[in-house]
């Protein structure tokens, strides 16, 4: 019984963050919308879109090989099993050993080395070039990332997101200013990984200085389906992994009582929400950048993920 | 954990003005630059602020008036007049470099922590940790007189560098005030010097670019 139970927590996560990805998207593009002085789609239309999509004939490129055709379904794996493993509201699911904090965001690099890939293959000059913009991105982002990694498993003691949560939703940790620092650096990091402005304008196809549409330009019907309900995922997981480690309160902890339950779900969808709804305000506030400027933007996060490294030495006691 | 509140909040304040010594580092206007060096003046009167509670020094509350008032609201309003008279409030200087400068800062942080970690052994994590802040503001003021090249930004630099030292000064016990007051004295009066020598080399060369000393004194070849 209990293990039935366990299952269906499991369960519940996964679909979860499937169901919520394209909700998400609907919040912040009415948000975005709002913010612009217009009406915006309805917060649902993502949803429609998907469908719309998957309903439709795929086009392919005369020249495209089995890897253009697989890619998509690559993509949304990785995502979605990486999505599913951060605690969202409640620690210690079925799963939750089975990856710690380091293999998550190696899952997300696969997908995005499918992705990359895909965009070669048909040997369009556009998917080209931002294939390579997007490794470019990657090689700067992910050294930063892996900071912010260090930083919060040396102040948890653990990669085990579970038990990350655990320890700094508990009173011990107290003021960090490097977890501060590491907050910072993970939401530049998370802006230019999931191609929001600065770094990259989600809503457009036409412009020169577009990445991750530009890789896409090729794909139609469920294989678009698919790589866009794989971005919604991607979004989604970097606002669970940033309330998983920066926001984690209210998460169903040991006792997985109902009361418990009910409550780690409410806060986790008021935090996605929150998320959802801070990150519109931001884009609209700042301009884009030039893609050469983004090896600044991204020095900086590294800057940061590096002291906060640095601090929690000087700190640590002898 | 045998952290209390008292030691996160001094973690906490010292920690930003490191950070800020990074912000300084890498902002290229000129009015951003004095703007981040006031509010990093007002951080370091509120560390100096909590180090009073926290040694139970009442005098150190001078010392934080003093930084206040002077390094957080006078010098800064100065220099926002001393950079429209000369009418360079909308420029932006060329930082050369910025990333091998913020790689230069990491290694300059890194070298203070591995210089104050032996040396501070028998003191308590506090104070080795105010040191080792202190020394990394101290060589990041310095790293930032050399990189730019205008006069204001270079005075910047030198006063964030006096940061680095009241912070230095008030983290070990027992201070005494006149220290403190002759120090805060020297600054101001070094202050005035800057504003005449600033004023003297625009007139001089039309600009306050310090590149153009460098010609001057026959440095670089005379060219044309």
């Amino acid at each position: 019984m209990a293990m039935i139970f366990d299952l269906l927590a499991q369960a519940a996560q996964m679909a979860l963050v499937l169901v919520l990805a394209p909700l998400v998207v609907g919040v912040m593009r009415k948000v975005k919308a709002r913010l612009l002085r217009r009406i915006g789609p309805p917060i649902w239309q993502f949803y429609i879109d998907l469908w719309k999509l998957a309903h439709k004939e795929v086009v392919l490129a005369p020249n495209a090989s089995w890897l253009y055709r697989t890619a998509p379904y690559v993509i949304f794996a990785t995502t979605w099993v990486g999505a599913a493993l951060i605690p969202t509201y409640a620690t210690n699911l079925m799963f939750s050993w089975s990856a710690d904090l380091i293999a998550i965001v190696a899952l997300l690099a696969a997908g995005r080395f499918a992705l990359a890939l895909a965009g070669m293959d048909v040997g369009s000059a556009f998917g080209g070039i931002g294939s390579s913009r997007e490794m470019m991105i990657a090689s700067l982002a992910e050294p930063a990332m892996l900071l912010i990694v260090f930083t919060v498993a040396l102040i948890a003691g653990t990669t085990q997101l579970s038990g990350i949560a655990e320890i700094f939703g508990g009173a011990g940790v107290g003021l960090r200013v490097s977890l501060g620092l590491a907050m910072v650096a993970f939401i530049l990091v998370a802006i230019a990984e999931n191609a929001r402005i600065p770094v990259d304008n989600p809503a457009t196809h036409l412009e020169l200085t577009m990445v991750h549409e530009a890789m896409v330009l090729e794909y139609s019907g469920r294989h678009l389906a698919m790589i866009e309900a794989a971005a919604a995922l991607k979004l989604v997981f970097y606002f669970s992994l940033f309330s998983c480690l920066f926001l984690p309160f209210g998460m169903a902890t040991a006792d997985k009582g109902t009361d418990a339950l009910v409550l780690g779900f409410g806060s986790y969808l008021a935090k996605i929400f929150l998320l959802a709804a801070l990150l519109p305000i931001g884009e609209t506030a700042v301009a884009k950048m030039r893609v050469f400027r983004v090896p600044i933007f991204l020095g900086g996060a590294f800057a940061a993920g590096a002291l906060a490294v640095f601090l929690l030495f000087v700190s640590r006691s002898f | 954990m045998g952290h209390h509140i008292g030691f996160d909040i001094a973690h906490l304040l010292a920690g930003s003005m490191l950070v800020l010594s990074f912000v300084l580092l890498h902002q290229d206007r000129i009015t951003a630059v004095l703007n981040i060096f006031a509010l990093q003046a007002i951080v370091l009167s509120l560390a100096v602020a909590w180090q009073a509670v926290l040694q139970d020094a009442p005098h150190l509350l001078v010392t934080a008036g003093i930084a206040l008032t002077a390094k957080g609201i006078v010098i800064p309003a100065a220099l926002h007049r001393i950079v429209r008279r000369l009418g360079i409030h909308r420029e932006i200087e060329e930082v050369i470099g910025a990333g091998p400068t913020m790689l230069t800062g990491l290694g300059l942080v890194v070298l203070s922590i591995l210089l104050v970690m032996p040396a501070g052994r028998n003191v308590s994590i506090l104070v080795r940790e105010d040191l080792a802040f202190a020394l990394a503001v101290i060589l990041l003021g310095l790293l930032m007189m050399i990189t730019r090249r205008n006069a204001v930004t270079q005075i910047i630099g030198f006063m964030s560098l006096e940061n680095g030292l009241v912070l230095a000064a008030t983290g070990a016990k027992g201070m005494p005030l006149v220290v403190e007051f002759s120090v805060a004295f020297s600054i101001l009066i070094a202050f005035i010097v800057f504003g005449v020598f600033v004023f003297r080399i625009r007139e001089r060369f039309d600009t306050v670019d310090v590149g153009a000393l460098d010609r001057f004194r026959g440095e670089r070849g005379e060219q044309g």
